[in-house]
C-alpha cells in the first residue's frame, strides 16, 4: 500500500506522473493547499499571470506551440469565473487543457460560502469533460483522466474542480495504467472501405481541392508531413482555415493561400468551381462557406474529422469518415499508391487557378506618407520569416491581415483564437509559446484595442524574463468593427473609435519592456529591427493608415464568389438578412 | 425579416450513460445549448450495480438536427450508446399516469367504469376520489385524462415515455 498524502500532495505527483513541467495559474483561498504543495517541490515550474484569463491563454499558446496540453491552476469563484473565456476558446479551437479549480469545502458546497461558484455547471458548456471531486482517493484517478480526455479524440479542455477539504484530506497514490475508458474511445482509425471509396474518388476528380484545417496541426506534425506527401502525389492544390496555417507550406506550389471570408480570390473560386473538395480536419465554418446554399455547389465532398457530429452539421458531405485525420492520410496515401494511380492531368484545372490568382487579391493600395497595414505585416515577415517565428495575434484586422501576409511553413508557429474570435489572446498566447520553446523568436502581431484586453501580462513576461515581443497595428480604431459599420451601416461608427489610448511606449517602459514608436513608412524597417535586436521584450506601437479595410471579404450572407475586392466600392447599407449574419 | 423554420420530425432515442452526478444535467444542458428540442426525457438506472442509466429522449427536429442531436449526444463523455429507435424502426412506447379524479354519485360509478375500459388500477381511494394508475401509449393516457375532466380531474403525473425496440436483440 503507498502511504497517504494529501490531496494536494497528490495532485502535484500525478501532474509530475503525466509529464507536466509548466503550470499558469493565480493562487487564491480555495487552492491555498495546492499552492504550498507546489512550494516544496522542484519539479513543476509555476507560472504567476495577472488575471486568470490570461492563464488560460497561456496555456493555449503553450500547448498550441509544442503539441504538450496546457495545464492552468486557478482558485474558486471569480478565478474560474475569469477562466471560462479562455475555456471556451479552447474549446472553440480544439487545444488540449487542463483547468484545475479549487472549490469551497465539500461541506460549504450550496450555501453560497465566500468566493462559491458552481463551477462544474458554469464549466458543463465550455468543456469537454468536467469533474467535481469529492475525495482524495479518487484524485489521482480522475487527473490521469482528464488529460486523457483532455489530449485524445478531438483535443478539448477539462476543468478539474476540487474543494479544499479535499486537498487537505490524505488517501494513498499510485500511478494508474493505461486507461481504459468505460465509455470515451475516440476512433482514432478510419474506416478502409470508406478510405479506398476517398482515394478512387480523389482519382477520379477533375477540379479538386484539399481544404485543410486545424485537425492536422493536432493530429500532430506528422499529419503535416504526410499532407505534403497527400498533396504532392495526387497534384491537387491545397487550402487552409485560419486554424490550420502552416501544415501545408506558404512556399508550397499547391498553396492557394486561406479561404473564406478574408480569403484569397483563387482559394474561395477554386473552392466554387471544384468538383470535389477533400476536407482535412476542418468543420465547414460559417467564416468558411458564406452562404450555405451557395457554397460549393459543383463539388461531391469528403470530410475527414475525428468528431463525428462535426459531420453534417452545416453542409451535407457525400463521404464522411471518421478518424483521426493523420492517420485516415496515411491510409490514403498507402492505398493511392498500393493501387498506383498516378497524378492526374490537372493542367486545365491549374490553368483556371493561375488566372484566377492573377487577380493578386491580397493586393491593397499603396501609400508613401502613412504605413499600410498589410505593407507592415509583409515587412515584419520580410525581417524574420527565416528565424521561422511563432506568432500569436488578438483578434480583429489585424489577425487577418497577419494570416494574409505572413506566411507559415511549418506547423505549431501560428497562434490564434479562431472559433471564439477572443481579443485579449495574443499577449499571454505569446508568453505561454516563449515559456514552450525558450529560444524562439515569438511576436504578439496584435491591434491597439486587443492588446488592451490583457496587458496586465506585460508584467508577467517582464517576471520571468521572457523576450516576446508585441507588434500593434494601431489605427485607433476597434478596425474590424469600424470596417462592418462601413460597409453595413453607412459608416455609422459607433463606439469603435480607440479614445483615450495610452502611451504605448511609456506604458511598455513602466512595465520594464522596450517600448519603440514608428510612425512613418521610412521608420518601418529600422524600427523592426530595433526590435529584434532587443534581448528582450519589446512593444512597438506601429501608426498606422486609420481606415485601411481588409481585403478579400466576403460579406454577411454572401457566397464564395461575391467577394468584395481592395478596389471595389464598398460603403454602404446591406438589409436585415445579411445584418442578422455574424 | 422573419424567422424560418424546417419541417421537423418526433424521435424517440435510448441512450445509455454512466450513472454518475451531473449526467442528466449534462444531456438536457446539451440540448438546450444547442437548440434542440426534448419533448420528454425520463431516466432510471437499469443495472444491478447502478453503473449505468437508461436515458429514453423523445425530441423533434428535422432529419438534420435529429442526426446531429444523436451525434452531438454520442460524443459525450460519459455516453455509451445513443440509439434512435425510430430510425430502428419497430418499437414499443409506453407510458405511466397516476391521475386523481374527485366526486359522489354516478360521477364516482362512471369513473369506475371508465377505469375499466382503460384497464386503469385503482392505487387509492377515499369516500369521494380515486388515484388511477393507467399505462399505454401517451396518446391512450391523454384520452383518459381527456375523459375524467368531465367527470372531475382533480391532478396527473406522468413517467414520460419508455420505449424499447421490438424483437430478440438488445440495442
Amino acid at each position: 500500500m503507498p502511504k497517504e498524502q494529501s490531496g494536494a500532495n497528490i495532485l502535484i505527483e500525478a501532474l509530475s506522473d503525466l509529464g507536466v513541467e509548466v503550470i499558469f495559474g493565480y493562487p487564491g483561498g480555495a487552492v491555498l493547499p495546492i499552492y504550498d504543495a507546489l512550494f516544496q517541490q522542484k519539479r513543476i515550474r509555476h507560472i504567476l499571470v495577472r488575471h486568470e484569463q490570461a492563464a488560460t491563454h497561456a496555456a493555449e499558446g503553450y500547448a498550441r506551440a509544442t503539441g504538450k496540453p496546457g495545464v492552468v491552476l486557478v482558485t474558486s469563484g471569480p478565478g474560474a469565473t475569469n477562466a471560462v473565456t479562455g475555456i471556451t476558446d479552447a474549446l472553440m479551437d480544439s487545444i488540449p487543457m487542463v483547468v484545475i479549480t479549487g472549490q469551497v469545502a465539500t461541506h460549504l458546497i450550496g450555501s453560497d460560502a465566500f468566493q462559491e461558484a458552481d463551477t462544474v455547471g458554469i464549466t458543463r458548456h465550455c468543456t469537454k469533460h468536467n469533474y467535481l471531486v469529492k475525495s482524495p482517493e479518487t484524485l489521482g484517478n480522475v487527473i490521469h483522466e482528464a488529460f486523457h480526455i483532455a489530449t485524445t479524440g478531438r483535443p478539448g479542455p477539462v476543468v478539474v474542480d476540487i474543494p479544499k477539504d479535499v486537498q487537505v484530506a490524505t488517501a494513498p497514490y499510485k500511478k494508474p495504467g493505461t486507461i481504459n475508458h468505460a465509455s470515451y474511445r475516440p476512433q482514432v482509425k478510419g474506416d478502409i472501405k470508406l478510405i479506398e471509396a476517398a482515394v478512387e474518388m480523389l482519382a477520379a476528380a477533375e477540379r479538386p481541392i484539399l481544404y485543410t484545417g486545424g485537425g492536422i496541426i493536432n493530429s500532430g506534425p506528422a499529419a503535416s508531413q504526410i499532407l505534403r506527401e497527400l498533396a504532392r502525389i495526387t497534384g491537387a492544390p491545397v487550402t487552409s482555415t485560419l486554424m490550420g496555417l502552416g501544415a501545408y507550406p506558404a512556399s508550397g506550389e499547391a498553396w492557394l493561400g486561406m479561404l473564406g471570408m478574408h480569403g484569397t480570390y483563387e482559394a474561395n473560386w477554386t473552392m466554387n468551381q471544384a468538383d470535389l473538395i477533400v476536407c482535412l480536419g476542418a468543420r465547414f465554418d460559417d467564416r468558411v462557406t458564406g452562404r450555405l446554399d451557395a457554397f460549393a455547389p459543383k463539388a461531391k465532398k469528403i470530410h475527414i474529422d475525428i468528431d463525428r457530429s462535426s459531420m453534417n452539421k452545416t453542409v451535407r458531405v457525400d463521404l464522411p469518415i471518421v478518424g483521426d485525420v493523420g492517420h485516415v492520410m496515411e491510409d490514403m496515401v498507402k492505398v493511392w499508391k498500393a493501387r498506383q494511380h498516378t497524378k492526374a492531368d490537372l493542367s486545365a484545372w491549374w490553368k483556371q487557378i493561375d488566372e484566377w490568382r492573377a487577380k493578386k487579391s491580397l493586393s491593397y493600395p499603396p501609400s508613401t506618407t502613412e504605413i499600410m497595414p498589410q505593407a507592415a505585416v509583409q515587412a515584419l515577415w520580410n525581417a524574420t520569416h527565416k528565424k521561422n517565428p511563432i506568432i500569436t495575434t488578438e483578434v480583429g484586422q489585424h489577425q487577418m491581415w497577419a494570416a494574409q501576409h505572413f506566411h507559415f511553413e511549418s506547423p505549431n508557429k501560428w497562434l490564434t483564437s479562431g472559433g471564439l474570435g477572443t481579443m485579449g489572446y495574443g499577449l499571454p498566447a505569446a508568453i505561454g509559446a516563449q515559456l514552450g520553446n525558450p529560444n524562439a523568436l515569438v511576436i504578439d502581431i496584435a491591434g491597439e484595442a486587443s492588446i488592451q484586453m490583457n496587458i496586465q501580462e506585460l508584467a508577467t513576461a517582464t517576471q520571468y524574463r521572457l523576450p516576446v515581443k508585441i507588434f500593434i497595428l494601431n489605427n485607433e480604431y476597434m478596425g474590424m468593427v469600424r470596417q462592418w459599420q462601413e460597409l453595413t451601416y453607412s459608416s455609422r461608427y459607433s463606439e469603435s473609435y480607440s479614445d483615450a489610448l495610452p502611451d504605448f511606449v511609456k506604458l511598455g517602459e513602466a512595465y520594464g519592456w522596450k517600448g519603440i514608436r514608428i510612425e512613418t513608412p521610412d521608420q518601418l524597417e529600422s524600427g523592426i529591427a530595433e526590435m529584434l535586436a532587443y534581448d528582450g521584450p519589446v512593444i512597438v506601437d506601429c501608426l498606422v493608415a486609420k481606415v485601411a479595410n481588409c481585403f478579400p471579404m466576403i460579406p454577411s450572407g454572401a457566397s464564395h464568389v461575391e467577394m468584395i475586392l481592395a478596389d471595389d466600392q464598398v460603403s454602404g447599407e446591406l438589409d436585415d438578412e445579411a445584418k442578422a449574419l455574424v | 425579416m422573419h424567422i424560418k423554420e424546417g419541417l421537423k420530425e418526433r424521435h424517440t432515442l435510448s441512450v445509455t450513460v454512466t450513472n454518475e452526478p451531473g449526467v442528466l444535467a449534462r444531456i438536457a444542458g446539451m440540448f438546450t445549448a444547442r437548440g434542440y428540442n426534448i419533448e420528454s426525457l425520463t431516466v432510471a438506472d437499469i443495472t444491478e450495480d447502478d453503473s449505468i442509466s437508461r436515458i429514453t429522449i423523445v425530441t423533434a427536429g428535422t432529419p438534420a438536427v435529429i442526426e446531429q442531436v444523436v451525434a452531438q449526444l454520442d460524443r459525450m463523455v460519459p455516453v455509451h450508446k445513443v440509439t434512435d429507435l425510430t430510425l430502428l424502426g419497430d418499437h414499443v412506447e409506453r407510458e405511466l399516469a397516476l391521475v386523481k379524479v374527485a366526486g359522489t354519485g354516478d360521477h364516482r360509478i362512471e369513473a369506475l367504469r371508465l377505469a375499466e375500459v382503460f384497464r386503469a388500477n385503482v392505487v387509492d381511494t377515499t369516500i369521494s376520489s380515486f388515484v388511477f394508475e393507467v399505462t399505454g401509449a401517451s396518446t391512450k393516457i391523454d384520452r383518459f385524462v381527456e375523459l375524467m375532466k368531465e367527470i372531475g380531474l382533480v391532478e396527473v403525473a406522468r413517467t414520460g415515455i419508455v420505449a424499447m425496440a421490438r424483437g430478440k436483440e438488445a440495442i
